[in-house]
């Protein structure tokens, strides 16, 4: 109702030689100016502004992608260094177990050998003095035949009173009891 | 009350305007309805010619002066590291890149990325100037310059797309989609012709200037309502100046939301023909 009655104010009002279907159909004062202003606009947005903007936007996405790269490549060495370093450790620590492996049979080789040398030297000396025994005691053997005999010969000579001058039978008698008292020196040991 | 208004207006009609502006300011010689005639002021210079410049033109001049100014000054300043400024102006490059070229378009889109953001740069600015003060009617209001920059998308979607597959290609992309049993052509074909050819442009102009028109014989009415109740009214319904005033303010704000999202629309719509018009398959 009351739009009604102000349309139709409004018609009386106005001398309108504009209708409604001006609203769809542009004046050519209309398009002149549109085409005017729009390019305008166009050209200067696409030609000056929009590259000088875009420059900027791409120097930023540039500079944020340096700096990304710049902390990936930090990262990669940092990772590349401790890898480094582990492994250098691990190495060392090989050697370390394998000097520690060498050493001990190195130290087994050196006692073993000191052992047997040992052993040889007190072989030795034990065979050494062995035969210095012999030797002294086949010595004492001699010395005591012919002290002995001689002893014994005078001590006979003495009891008996007289010169067993027979040299043969003295002699004979005389390895008898050397015998008897070789024999009995053996088998006391 | 509808007898009122109508007695008041035939009132009015006869009124002479001899006051100052001050006293217009605070007064009122009745009720204006809003009519086509707001679209044709009259003219300020060259009136008849193909050159008349009336007011919505010197409207639309200071809208692109302002839209060219506020970019030359941040496009002159711009810094890697940005300040407030310029970080506003660069959210609105990026909204049109991330939420209409790349989604539609992907990568194709980066060569058209310039020419479709100064669109909805320019649609904007000139969408807005229908709520600010002392301009207060949208440049786009009138067909001529929708139409305009229906054209350049029209012209634009398809050249490229007759570059990309040759005039013959091209519409065997667009009239006869693959895909399709034959004799639906019968049906189909008509009906992408005219979606390619007439629908698409003559659409995209209509609902730019069907919505700002709206938009400003709204707010025409609600203030012009305000201002008669306010002054030429009497009594209680001087009180019905504060409900239209209220309704005038609520349709100011939608109408800066509207401004915004038929720029939004024009744009995605012109980077969805586009993409038809260059896509390998539909």
């Amino acid at each position: 109702m009351i739009a009604q009655t102000l349309l139709a104010a409004a018609e009386e009002h106005g001398e309108s030689e504009v209708s409604g279907a001006d609203l769809i159909l542009p004046a050519p004062y209309d398009l002149l100016w549109s085409f005017v202003i729009f390019t305008i606009i166009i050209v200067v947005f696409t030609k000056f502004l929009m590259p000088k903007l875009q420059a900027v936007l791409d120097e930023r996405a540039e500079l944020i992608q340096g700096g990304i790269e710049k902390a990936e490549k930090a990262q990669a060495e940092a990772a590349e260094a401790l890898e480094e370093y582990t492994a250098q450790l691990t190495a060392a620590r090989a050697e370390a177990a394998r000097i520690r492996e060498d050493a001990r049979v190195e130290a087994a080789t050196i006692l073993s050998q000191a052992r047997k040398r040992a052993g040889k030297d007190a072989d030795r000396i034990v065979d050494t003095a062995q035969r210095q025994i012999d030797a002294e005691r086949k010595q004492a053997i001699v010395s005591l035949r012919g002290e002995v005999g001689s002893l014994a010969t005078e001590l006979a000579e003495k009891i008996v009173g007289e010169s067993l001058a027979d040299d043969a039978r003295q002699q004979r008698v005389i390895n008898t009891f050397l015998d008897d008292l070789e024999a009995t020196v053996k088998a006391e040991g | 009350m509808g007898n009122l208004l109508a007695v008041a207006v035939r009132a009015e009609a006869a009124g002479e305007q001899t006051k100052s502006y001050l006293e217009r300011l605070f007064s009122s010689d009745g009720f204006h309805a809003p009519s086509i005639d707001e679209f044709f002021p009259p003219a300020l210079l060259w009136e008849g010619t193909i050159f008349e410049f009336n007011r919505i033109m010197l409207i639309r001049v200071i809208a692109a002066a302002a839209l060219i100014g506020v970019f030359w000054f941040v496009a002159a300043r711009a810094k890697v590291v940005p300040g407030r400024f310029q970080s506003v102006v660069e959210f609105m490059l990026d909204f049109v890149k991330d939420q209409i070229v790349e989604p539609v378009m992907g990568d194709h889109g980066k060569k058209y990325l310039p020419f479709l953001t100064t669109l909805f740069l320019a649609i904007v600015f000139f969408n807005i100037t229908g709520v600010i003060p002392f301009l207060n009617i949208a440049s786009t209001s009138l067909i001529g310059l929708p139409i305009f920059m229906a054209v350049w998308v029209y012209v634009l979607y398809l050249g490229q797309g007759i570059k990309k597959f040759g005039l013959g290609g091209y519409l065997k992309n667009n009239l006869f989609p693959p895909g399709v049993p034959k004799f639906v052509y019968i049906l189909l074909t008509p009906i992408e012709f005219l979606q390619v050819f007439i629908l698409r442009p003559a659409t995209l102009a209509l609902r730019l200037a069907a919505n700002m028109i709206s938009g400003h014989l709204l707010l025409v009415l609600c203030f012009g309502a305000t201002q008669y109740f306010f002054f030429a009214a009497s009594g209680a319904l001087k009180g019905m100046g504060a409900v239209t005033f209220a309704a005038g303010a609520a349709f100011m704000l939608f109408e800066i939301f509207v401004a915004l999202l038929q720029a939004y629309v024009f744009v995605m719509l012109s980077t969805v023909y586009l993409n038809m018009a260059i896509e390998e398959e539909h």
